[in-house]
């Protein structure tokens, strides 16, 4: 994508505006023929979380620091929030962009609030706003000011450690967010629930964030934009998680995905948005044992759900047990123990059904009543119809390329694109 | 992030979490590693606090019985006047002093902006065959150094100060760029990544972390200039060297005992003080 008659502006026409662009941005060591990171073309939406996620040694980290210029790069060209900045001073570019890293880094001969104070210290920030704009930071971060200010990092654990990490990046307020593995030396437990709380603020905080990992259920869990990196930085696949997990484009991005990336992928769809099955035999706990066995028959269906009075699900039955009029309703037959709310992921409901009795979930509303019933089949039908909508995504894709290499213009710069070469 | 307190409470508590701290910074056991190498050998009991409270003690007990000892003695003439406290011992023990604290500060200066520049990239590469140089001065016996230094520069206590401060060039030099190599590449890389300038990384990153280190050299600097400084006299240098000599040509053992347990009280005084400025600067937080 060369880049020349575009002007940096020009390209954020109806989309949200790109708050980063890398434009053909290579850096090769010296001393090396091959690339570290070969012509490179990105570009980061203002607001969104994009991940770059990739194996081991596939230069991810290398173009991260490529965004900050903690490396130089050795071709092309970055521009930040519309400005050219690849020859602007590095230090003060870097006063605009948070930074956290794995090794989180802090300064050991500092106290927490020292640390935080770096930035606004840079940026010549007046004390009294400095020491507001720390314990505000303390408090975002889920640590307590008065407690954590004047304590030194040795005293933290390695979430706390990670907390101070984020709200030290966070010190001039940035714009952009660059992270390294933030959350990558951090116990699993934590890990989940420092990602949880990241999402969290991100939701109020709205910046830029550009995030690495090697982990693609973390890719998958923080990203708004998922782009995954081969070899060289090269982008083999570059799109939302949902349409990344039902239509990997190549072996390459289904490899790196792994086994069970389609289970991973019922964690975008919500019960709400499915039809239920609208077939399956209810009747309701005083429900006449001749009409029940009459609805039962009629049915494919092997189970039959029984309602209470307020229309919750208590029981499933059977033939059998409908047959057995000695045992009355609410008693007869297996209990009801898999219910999902209609704002549950499909992955729940899954796990549900699972766990149930009877082989299906039951949707319940926040009352407690039945809206209907989700089973198997009806998951299937979903996994079919996200994988086709993602295929036809890529194939208008794959024309619109063709048609706009035949027009001899460039595509769309902005878009989501597969594998790019 | 709504439940901060009963979450950090919850932190403080795990032990696996403190102990994940460890893990985070493993350059600390690096540095405990250092720690005990500061210590100079022979002087290893003013390691801890309680030899910051033991060694005035031995201090001051050395004194006594050096002093009962010399009255007890028989003095003879030459005794009395070699050991004379205001015409021979206190202008002495002044001038030693003053020998190895400019000596020091010599080594100081020469040695801690060589080891800055010699751990920045662009003169990584000389490094190695300087700190090759330094080593071999410190080979040089101090003796033949001090005589060289004669020849050269005549006699006299600056001559003595400028050959005692490039014999101890090496202790500072090598632990400074220590010092700076041991700081967690990651705590300069995060400080770098906000915006520090390579001048204000240095500055408030890299050489605070280093200050332990680089004083732990100063202070082995300080403890061989005191003893070398007992040379001195040789090239007409002056200090306790001066009253060592007289005893030994007079072959007085009062005369030759007191001008080296004095010399090697002063050792263990002035190692005393620089433990105490080194608890001191060491910044907290480490």
């Amino acid at each position: 994508m060369t880049d020349l008659a575009t002007p940096p502006n020009s390209s954020a026409s109806a989309e949200p505006k790109a708050m980063i662009q890398l434009q053909g941005v290579g850096k090769t060591y010296p001393g090396s023929t091959v690339p570290a990171v070969a012509d490179l073309d990105l570009h980061i939406a203002e607001g969104e979380i994009l991940v770059l996620v990739g194996p081991s040694g596939c230069g991810k980290s290398t173009t991260l620091r490529l965004i900050n210029r903690m490396i130089e790069p050795t071709s092309g060209r970055i521009i930040f929030d519309g400005e050219d900045v690849t020859t602007v001073n590095p230090d003060e570019l870097r006063r605009r962009i948070g930074y956290v890293i794995q090794q989180i880094g802090l300064f050991p001969h500092q106290t927490i609030a020292q640390n935080i104070a770096t930035v606004p210290k840079l940026l010549g920030w007046d004390k009294k706003r400095i020491a507001a704009r720390v314990d505000e930071l303390l408090e975002v971060t889920g640590l307590d000011p008065n407690l954590f200010r004047d304590r030194y990092p040795k005293e933290l654990s390695g979430g706390q450690a990670q907390r101070v990490g984020v709200a030290r990046a966070l010190g001039g307020d940035p714009e952009v967010l660059l992270m390294d593995e933030p959350f990558g030396a951090i116990d699993p437990i934590t890990r989940d629930r420092l990602q949880n709380e990241f999402l969290r603020l991100q939701g109020e905080l709205k910046k830029t964030i550009v995030f690495v990992t090697h982990d693609i259920d973390e890719a998958i869990k923080m990203g708004d934009r998922i782009a995954i990196l081969g070899e060289q930085s090269v982008i083999r696949q570059f799109d939302t998680p949902e349409r990344i997990l039902a239509y990997p484009v190549d072996d390459f991005v289904s490899d790196f995905i792994g086994a069970g990336s389609t289970l991973k992928g019922l964690n975008f769809e919500r019960v709400r948005d499915l039809k239920l099955a609208e077939d399956w035999p209810i009747i309701s706990v005083d429900t006449d044992r001749a009409d029940a066995l009459r609805l039962y028959d009629a049915s494919p269906e092997k189970w039959m759900l029984v309602l209470d009075a307020e229309q919750r699900p208590i029981r499933w039955v059977n033939k059998h047990h409908l047959a057995d009029v000695d045992t009355p309703l609410d008693r007869a037959g297996a209990e009801v123990n898999a219910t999902v709310l209609p704002n549950a992921t499909l992955h729940d409901a899954l796990e549900e059904m699972l766990l149930s009795n009877a082989g299906q979930a039951v949707v319940v509303d926040d009352k407690g009543r039945c809206q209907g019933i989700l089973d198997i089949e009806r998951l299937a039908d979903v996994l079919k119809r996200l994988r086709g909508q993602a295929k036809k995504h890529y194939e208008e894709l794959a024309i619109q390329e063709a048609a706009d290499l035949a027009n001899g213009s460039t595509p769309p710069s902005n878009t989501e694109t597969g594998a790019g070469h | 992030m709504s439940t901060p307190v009963q979450e950090t409470d919850s932190e403080e508590t795990n032990l696996d979490d403190v102990r994940a701290v460890g893990d985070a910074y493993p350059d600390h056991e690096l540095a405990d590693e250092l720690s005990t190498y500061k210590v100079p050998p022979g002087f290893g009991l003013i390691k801890s606090n309680i030899g910051l409270i033991i060694t005035p003690v031995i201090i001051l007990l050395g004194g006594l019985a050096l002093y009962s000892y010399v009255q007890s003695s028989d003095l003879i003439f030459q005794d009395e006047r070699a050991l004379d406290w205001n015409g021979n011992l206190k202008p002495q023990l002044e001038q030693h002093l003053s020998i190895a604290i400019w000596s020091t500060v010599f080594t100081i200066v020469m040695a801690v902006p060589l080891g800055i520049l010699l751990t920045r990239p662009r003169y990584k590469r000389a490094g190695s065959p300087i700190l090759a140089v330094a080593t071999s001065a410190q080979a040089i016996p101090a003796f033949g150094l001090l005589v060289l230094a004669f020849a050269w520069l005549g006699r006299g206590p600056w001559t003595t100060i400028w050959a005692l401060s490039l014999f101890t060039l090496l202790p500072v030099l090598r632990n400074t760029m220590v010092g700076l190599e041991q700081v967690d590449r990651s705590v300069i890389e995060a400080g770098r990544g906000m915006g520090l300038t390579k001048r204000q990384a240095l500055r408030q990153i890299e050489l605070p972390l280093a200050v332990p280190v680089i004083l732990a050299g100063v202070r082995t600097a300080l403890v061989i200039t005191v003893g070398m400084a007992a040379l001195a006299y040789l090239i007409g240098g002056g200090g306790l060297g001066e009253t060592i000599g007289a005893g030994l040509s007079l072959s007085r053992d009062v005369v030759l005992i007191t001008g080296a347990v004095m010399t090697a009280l002063l050792a263990l005084a002035v190692d005393w003080i620089a433990a105490l400025i080194e608890k001191t600067l060491r910044p907290s937080g480490l």
